[in-house]
């Protein structure tokens, strides 16, 4: 059963092709089927995979199918090969299946869109190119996988290319995320030309053999690698293209801005994690750097009039738990934050997606309002969804993931009390903008009528969706609540634990209890701010400085202005100065010499034979002279 | 028998030679061109001539008798080509043909 693994990838790969090549001709009935039904076999196939991988593990609990040699130049020799483990299952499974969903749901949410097959095409192409990632078995063709789903986030935002804002969303997209990508080639390079591998199961063998802890190497790897993971998954300070990449279509949003691109970097990081270890500065900065960016966003998302924009802050914001999770080496808790993550943001994405369909491209969530009753099945999954981000005490997925990264910053091995505090405030926050954007969207009056019902096609993906955030949490129960360690069990075949420290049950009781308040209490502000009496909220943001302070915040940070001051203007300020390009005033004024020889020569060519004569005369007498004379 | 001296004899070919470039560069009439190029190619000849009779060598009349050959060549070639300009320019003037400027 395993060694039909390279099909979980080809297939995708294959709906693409097959799309990219005659989509344009075939009815958007069938194109759609086409890219529907690639990723749903995939699903079905890595759901048996999974089965059969579980139930009889191989040697090692590690899966690793060459297919062949991809080049062998200097030393370096990857291979397309393929390496199953509990960590690229978690992943696969989690693309396949929300990929399938997703694609499902876009069957009827782009319909009538100009470039329907197209659209299909790249999605295929984002989900076959999002496996050959998190399956690489070695970091060349996850850096190929890890570019193509570049490629593919930047096709997809700019799907309506024809409006010029898009365009600039896109291009923000990939060239932000490009200079990470740049740091973790040089990461790369770095980790060939002194471990002499680029094959992950090696690299990890051999990097603490050669490297000791905290030398120079492992610190300078590992920095430049977390460059890359940071622009990928929009962490400080490579966090400003996210919010900008809603301008691409909503399922877009949801497959690659929420649920698995973005998470790529949490990937490469729990994958790289002996380096990490190797380097614990770097992975000191990691949680650092998810802590401020979960503050940072999570205002932002506070903030914000665009729905889809409150849940890219509220996305980058998840990410930055993820890498607090990594960065108190609570690995395993961080991939179960991204499996629950991904369950309920693809949720929310979808459910939002419905409402802005509703609501004629209404994106305005203080235009929206009151929508509960005509659209019944998306406000409940919405709900759901919202309760699990916002980390609703004991039945939600996400109040089991979160409160296992903040168990484990406050007592695990590398516990850090900032790191924790930031997180505990981060979830009070979660909560009030979750809360916030629902009672916005749903409750209150309506304010425009409905436009477009949504079938079954686009609510089932909703409500399973709304399932797995909600039982998905339950693989993995604290020891106060049942103590269930699936996850983690399965995870610690490849990942490394995290012994606690001290405490035991009661700490983490307390600990529990905090989250659990915090969340409700942020639920229950929010209620009481943006339900009950509103006009509270209105007159502080009229205020001063209220108001300066939620344009700063609407402006993510101004993030964007830094960047655009530091870097966009003065590049295009040398670009204005150097309009004519005084480079190329050394080339051109060697084709001006030439020009003029040209002229003088040719002036020479007078046609008249008198000339002629003169110069050969000339000529003569100069030669005579020099010959006599000198 | 009294020779008349070698210098006072190249200075003549000399002066003949000058003049009769000089008439190749001012005249504009194509005939008058050959005429010229005549009077100097017989200047050369002439210099020919007088080392000759100085080193007491016929190889200076020898050469000039050479040149007599190539000169009647010349003229039949330049007559037959002032000719063919007269008919296509319907004038003598040899700068009417810079059909080849540059």
């Amino acid at each position: 059963m395993l060694e039909l693994l390279w099909i979980v990838p080809a297939l995708p790969f294959l709906g693409f092709l097959i799309l990219a090549l005659i989509g344009s001709r075939m009815p958007g009935k069938t194109a759609a089927a086409i890219g529907v039904a690639s990723i749903g076999l995939s699903a079905l196939l890595t759901v048996f995979i999974g089965i059969n991988f579980i139930s009889s593990p191989p040697a090692g609990r590690v899966y690793i199918q060459t297919l062949w040699e991809w080049f062998n130049v200097a030393g370096l020799n990857p291979g397309i090969a393929l390496r199953l483990d509990a960590v690229s299952l978690t992943f696969i499974f989690v693309i396949t299946f929300v990929g399938f969903l997703i694609h499902l749901y876009s069957v009827e949410y782009m319909e009538g869109e100009e470039g329907y097959s197209r659209f299909f095409a790249y999605m295929n192409l984002f989900v076959g190119s999002m496996l050959m990632l998190v399956l690489g078995d070695n970091l060349v063709l996850l850096y190929l996988g890890w570019e193509g789903v570049g490629l593919c986030s930047y096709l997809l935002i700019g799907f309506w290319y024809k409006d010029p804002a898009n365009g600039y969303a896109a291009r923000k997209a990939f060239i932000v995320t490009r200079v990470g990508d740049t740091a973790m080639a040089i990461g790369l390079f770095i980790l060939f030309t002194e471990l002499g591998s680029l094959n992950i199961g090696r690299l990890l063998e051999v990097a603490p053999l050669n490297w000791p802890v905290g030398s120079s190497m492992p610190v300078l790897a590992a920095a430049l690698l977390l460059g890359g993971a940071v622009g990928k998954s929009a962490q400080l300070p490579l966090q400003t293209w996210l919010p900008d990449a809603m301008a691409g279509p909503t399922p877009v949003s949801a497959l690659i801005h929420a649920a698995t691109m973005v998470t790529a970097g949490v990937y490469l990081i729990a994958r790289m994690h002996v380096i990490f270890t190797l380097a614990p500065v770097v992975l000191t900065i990691v949680g650092v750097i998810g802590a401020l960016t979960l503050l940072l966003a999570g205002f932002s998302a506070l903030t914000q009039h665009d729905i889809k924009r409150v849940l890219a802050y509220s996305t980058i914001s998840q990410i930055g738990y993820m890498f607090l999770a990594l960065g108190v080496g609570a690995w395993s808790a961080a991939v179960f934050h991204f499996m629950i993550h991904a369950f309920f943001k693809a949720l929310l994405f979808l459910g939002a997606g419905v409402v802005i369909l509703a609501l004629h491209h209404e994106q305005n969530m203080f235009k929206m309002g009151g929508v509960r009753k005509m659209i019944p099945v998306t406000f409940w999954t919405f709900l759901i969804g919202s309760a699990s981000l916002a980390a609703l005490p004991l039945v939600t997925g996400g109040f089991y993931s979160k409160d296992l990264i903040l168990f484990y910053a406050f007592d695990g091995e590398r516990a850090n009390r900032w790191l924790y505090a930031a997180g505990l405030l981060g979830a009070l926050i979660t909560a009030l903008y979750t809360t916030r954007m629902v009672l916005l969207t749903f409750f209150g009056e309506a304010k425009t009528h409905l436009h477009h019902k949504p079938t079954w096609i686009m609510e089932m993906p909703l409500v399973v969706l709304a399932v797995l955030s909600t039982f998905g949490g339950f693989v993995e129960l604290p020891h106060t609540l049942g103590h269930l360690t699936l996850f983690s069990d399965f995870m610690q075949t490849i990942l490394p634990g995290n012994q606690v420290a001290e405490g035991g049950i009661s700490t983490e009781l307390i600990l529990q209890l905090t989250a659990a308040v915090t969340a409700i209490l942020g639920i229950f502000i929010a209620y009481m701010l943006y339900y009950k009496n509103p006009e509270r909220v209105t007159a502080l943001r009229r205020s001063a400085f209220g108001s300066r302070l939620h344009a700063f915040w609407k402006k993510g940070w101004g993030f964007d202005w830094l960047y655009d001051t530091l870097f966009v203007n003065p590049i295009v300020w040398i670009a204005e100065v150097n309009k004519s390009d005084f480079i190329d005033l050394i080339y051109t004024f060697i084709a001006w010499v030439n020009r003029m020889f040209n002229r003088a020569f040719s002036f020479t060519q007078s046609g008249r034979l008198r000339w002629y004569a003169m110069g050969i005369a000339l000529g003569a007498i100069i030669t005579l002279t020099i010959a006599v004379f000198l | 028998m009294n020779t008349v001296p070698m210098e006072s004899g190249l200075v003549l070919a000399g002066i003949l030679f000058i003049l009769g470039f000089i008439g190749v560069l001012v005249r504009r009439n194509i005939v008058f061109i050959l005429l010229s190029l005549e009077v100097m190619l017989n200047a050369a000849g002439l210099a020919f001539i007088f080392a000759g009779s100085r080193w007491v060598q016929a190889d200076g009349q020898v050469m000039f008798i050479f040149i007599l050959a190539m000169a009647a060549a010349e003229v039949s070639v330049g007559l037959a080509l002032i000719l063919q300009i007269f008919r296509d320019f319907k004038t003598l003037d040899a700068d009417a043909a810079n059909n080849m400027r540059g």
